[in-house]
């Protein structure tokens, strides 16, 4: 059970606010989500490049990381450090290369999410503490979806929080609770998808992966999980355009929406959304169950 | 034909699989053509507090003389949050049974019996009767699903409120009471027509999940100004997480009702299959409480098959605060009781057997509406039984954690137990008898 | 105890909520009064558990079970209302001028809710004699096992109204999803009208409606009594 948060900008002059906007937006849903935080912002991207965003045990020289894979690949490899947490860009013909490589020189590393635009930052924690240790409220982005997490059924630990990455610039938030996660896993798992927890979410995560990788696009796949996953869920789902949201047709997890000429944002609850800019005036709204939306910027 | 003298008899063989209550069960399938209804909880036999026993003082632990040296028995409840904790005499509280379920003169005793030793009674499924307010000097309001009856004044009269996410017999359904059962007394309280069949909700209507939870136990606490403490209640199914979400909900105390719990009726498929026993229920809601820093600051109330001083005695030792007793209560005021005899075989059953609670014809007076029925319970006779019961479960109680040199019942602990049977032994953590071995466990 | 005026500001910026609910309480049941409270914000259980003939104005959005318990006060908000406002409301009058999240006026059982705006799913649900006006539409699973009182919405309703209802009335002017277990379209009588234009006439809407253009719903009484070819529905 947890607390969720998304926000959509549609007007670039917010973009440098975007992380302090999703702190303050995190911050009231720290009760429903005492155990862990996570986001993932959508910001600058560099023309052919990818970011692989790293986790590493405290006390990880990740610069001595990069400057060794900047070694076996031939080209420099930047990298910004975040506490636990590190974003380094790599050629986009290079990702699988930077892969390997780290898992040799470094298996303790976990990658925690890749795409052009996507970083991805989880920990352990409430969302004041979490997102004071990423520095959240200097990041700049167009979009972020967020949450904050009670575990349920798994343990709390980092690996427990969500988001969860699905695909490169993709990544899945959930509120609510499966019912036949363990069924799918096992199947998911037949078919080459890797799991690290017992957790409900990390199953409807991959489903949604398994889906990509077998030719469905997003909403497509969004669709299929209202076949395919029992039980009560509220998703986010944050793309390199933007983000989708999907509530299971019983609807009993609350999700409340706001739109103004700025931004679209969602939040579990009214609270998340009170401090956004005008939001007094914006259209306030619940999106309905058994519904795929989608919210996209306009190249 | 030829002589078959010759021929030794085979011996007709009823099967293990398709015995004869199963049998019975599959033709009163096929002619009604719907599911079985009845009270009580389960009765087919599982690992319980039986397959425990106590190791009493030798000559590495001293006993406390009996009667001279004190063994305390007292349990404050609530106290992370509320204003007004409550304090119970006795580890033992009457749990949660509707007027509607069972008669009014059954509530009241149960108050009188429950007041006469200092602990507390519960509401059921049905909202708060003036008599039950009145004859109960700590009495806990239930907040369930169906709302029947829920109201901002009986909430105000309260000492405590549980709010009731599932009970033992049943978790994952809702309550139910049969039409011959909805009197016009309890149709009014219930917003009700009299006489037809109650279904009721088994989610709450306005939230669901702990982190709504959440919410909700504040808002309880903010209509009644953080003075009450305020219990969840689960039934036993998946009580570590339950437990540990309970907490984090902001529960002051947690109740865990294993499938031995009573109820007044639902479908004997839910009562025997779902749920499991309340031996295996009580270490993991003790790990969650003590994994969280929380055990005895939440108090856990254990329930579901609690019969004497013994099964007191070591869900304690388990680590409960106390414990709770539904069937043992009615049981002491005479539900079953082998002086109806001749009414419980024109039934078709006979004492001891009876549980058809939920057709209201109970000879005892109990599980009935009929009020020539319930006449037959004196309330004040019946308040004095409970209460005799109530001190015999405490005495007994003491005795053991005497003979195992507690001066208090709390100091009771897993050490003091070993285990008959692999199942108990794996399920309560204790090392089977006489030897070092407990199931499950990793040498450390 | 003589009767006293109370006019008070609260500020929840300012003040905390629980002070203010705590000072709500305080009230004497034969006191009158008007509060205005400022910067709700969202926040959860604004002004529960009165028991008070006073009137509190809130001016902004509120979160969860807003007004919950109400007994006599009469409570609007200038706003939107999260789940669960007016849940289990005994008296009194609830009036959200926005709209209204899940569960509004679940297990209410008396005093009149009123929704200028739509209510999302589980409108009434479990309602026990309160009476519901939305103005607007209200979300699927509405007046789920509804028991008494009334429930009159102008806009549309969404799936599975009514599901498992007993004794309450249903009044719909617009597009009803779909009906819910046991819960069918009744024939509006004279008595009915009657009933619903006094209902509408409290939420001040008698004048903009005609009440010739509603329906009404209720149970189909199948479900009252355990039956095997009834089994679908349960």
């Amino acid at each position: 059970m947890c607390g969720i948060v998304g926000l959509f900008l549609k007007d670039p002059k917010l973009e440098p606010a975007l992380g302090a906007l999703l702190a303050g937006m995190l911050f009231p849903l720290s009760e429903r989500g005492p155990d862990s935080t996570g986001f993932a912002v959508y910001g600058n991207s560099r023309d052919g490049h990818s970011k692989l965003t790293l986790r590493g045990p405290v006390g990880t020289d990740f610069g001595a990381l990069a400057a060794q894979i900047t070694n076996r690949l031939g080209d420099v490899v930047p990298v910004v450090r975040r506490d636990t947490h590190a974003v380094v860009s790599v050629p986009n013909g290079q990702v699988n290369e930077a892969r390997k490589i780290l898992s040799t020189i470094a298996p303790e590393i976990t990658i925690v999410g890749t795409g052009r635009r996507m970083e991805l930052y989880k920990e352990v924690g409430l969302p004041s503490e979490v997102a004071n240790r990423f520095e959240l409220a200097g990041m700049a982005g167009t979009h972020a979806i967020g949450h904050t997490r009670m575990a349920t059924e798994s343990a709390v630990t980092i690996d427990g929080a969500h988001p969860y990455s699905t695909a490169p610039d993709q990544c899945l938030v959930h509120n609510g609770s499966l019912s036949n996660h363990n069924s799918v896993r096992r199947e998911l798992i037949r078919d080459g998808i890797t799991f690290s927890t017992e957790n409900d979410t990390e199953v409807a995560a991959g489903y949604l992966t398994w889906r990509l990788r077998h030719g469905m696009d997003l909403n497509t796949a969004l669709q299929a999980t209202l076949k395919d996953l029992d039980g009560f869920y509220t998703f986010v789902v944050g793309t390199e355009s933007g983000f989708g949201v999907l509530r299971d047709p019983i609807a009993c997890k609350p999700a409340v929406m706001v739109e103004t000429e700025s931004y679209v944002a969602f939040g579990t609850e009214y609270r998340a959304l009170v401090d956004l800019p005008d939001v007094e005036h914006g259209r306030v709204f619940e999106p309905e169950p058994a519904k795929v939306y989608f919210w996209e910027l306009r190249h | 034909m030829t002589a078959q003298a010759n021929i030794p008899p085979i011996p007709p063989r009823l099967s293990a699989t398709f015995d004869q209550s199963t049998l019975a069960e599959i033709r009163r399938a096929a002619a009604t053509g719907i599911y079985d209804i009845r009270g009580a909880g389960a009765k087919r036999k599982l690992p319980h507090f039986d397959d425990l026993l106590f190791l009493g003082a030798s000559i590495s632990r001293y006993p406390l003389e009996g009667y001279r040296e004190k063994c305390g028995t007292d349990v404050i409840l609530g106290g992370r949050h509320a204003r007004k904790p409550i304090r119970i005499k006795i580890p033992i509280t009457i749990t949660g049974m509707s007027f509607g379920s069972l008669s009014a003169q059954a509530k009241e005793a149960l108050g009188r019996g429950a007041s006469i030793v200092g602990t507390s009674t519960t509401t059921g499924d049905g909202g708060m009767t003036q008599e039950e307010r009145g004859h109960s000097s700590l009495l806990v309001y239930q907040y369930l699903p169906s709302r029947y009856g829920m109201n901002p004044d009986d909430i105000r009269k309260a000492d405590a409120i549980e709010v009731v996410v599932g009970q033992g017999a049943k978790p994952g359904g809702g309550g139910m009471l049969l039409g011959q059962k909805i009197s016009a007394r309890v149709a009014a309280m219930r917003v009700l027509p009299e006489g037809i069949d109650q279904r009721s909700a088994c989610r709450h209507p306005d939230w669901t999940g702990p982190d709504d939870l959440e919410i909700k136990i504040h808002e309880l606490r903010e209509i009644t100004d953080w003075e009450k403490p305020i219990y969840v209640k689960v039934g036993a199914s998946r009580p570590y997480y339950d437990v540990a979400l309970a907490v984090k909900a902001g529960a002051d105390v947690v109740v865990v009702d294993g499938m031995q719990g009573g109820t007044a009726a639902t479908q004997e498929v839910f009562i025997e299959h779902v749920g499991i026993p309340t031996l295996a229920a009580i270490r993991p809601a003790v790990q969650a409480l003590q994994d969280l820093g929380m055990h005895r600051k939440v108090q856990l109330i254990i329930s579901g098959g609690i019969r004497n001083g013994a099964d007191v005695a070591k869900a304690l030792a388990l680590g409960a605060d106390a414990v709770s007793i539904g069937t043992a209560a009615i049981a002491a005021l005479g539900d079953n009781d082998p002086i109806y005899e001749a009414e419980y075989q024109a039934l078709g059953t006979f004492a001891g057997a009876y549980d058809d609670w939920q057709d209201g014809r109970d000879p005892a007076g109990i599980t009935t509406q009929d009020p020539a029925l319930a006449a037959r319970l004196d309330p004040v006779l019946g308040g004095r039984r409970l209460a005799n019961y109530l001190s015999v479960l405490t005495l007994e109680a003491q005795t053991i954690a005497r003979a195992c040199g507690k001066s208090h019942v709390h100091n009771l602990e897993p050490e003091d137990l070993v285990a008959l049977t692999v199942e108990a032994a794996a399920m309560a953590q204790v090392p089977l008898a006489g030897t070092n071995w407990i199931p499950g466990k990793r040498e450390s | 105890m003589t009767a006293s005026v109370n006019a008070r500001l609260f500020d929840l910026e300012r003040e905390s909520l629980r002070d203010l609910n705590a000072a709500l309480h305080r009230i004497g049941p034969q006191a009158t009064g008007h509060w205005r409270v400022l910067n709700p914000k969202g926040r959860h259980s604004v002004a529960v558990g009165l028991d008070a003939n006073v009137t509190v104005e809130i001016e902004g959005h509120v979160g969860y079970y807003c007004a919950g318990m109400n007994k006599s006060a009469t409570i609007i908000v200038h706003g939107n209302a999260g789940v669960g406002v007016a849940e289990n409301m005994m008296s009194g009058m609830v009036h959200v001028k926005g709209d209204a999240s899940q569960s509004a006026g679940a297990t209410a059982n008396g005093g009149l809710l009123v929704i200028d705006g739509s209510a999302a799913a589980r409108c009434g649900i479990s309602l026990k004699g309160a009476d519901i006006v939305v103005k607007g539409s209200i979300g699927h699973m509405s007046a789920f096992m509804a028991q008494a009182g009334m429930l009159a919405v102008l806009g549309d309703t969404g799936e599975a109204l009514g599901d498992s209802i007993y004794e309450a009335r249903l009044f719909v002017r617009g597009k009803v999803g779909s009906l819910g277990s046991d819960c069918v379209e009744k024939k509006m009588r004279d008595q009915h009208r009657g009933a619903l234009h006094a209902l509408l006439k409290t939420a001040g809407v008698a004048g903009d409606v005609d009440v010739s253009d509603f329906r009404r719903y209720g149970s189909a009484r199948q479900l009252y009594h355990f039956h095997v070819d009834n089994a679908s529905a349960y």
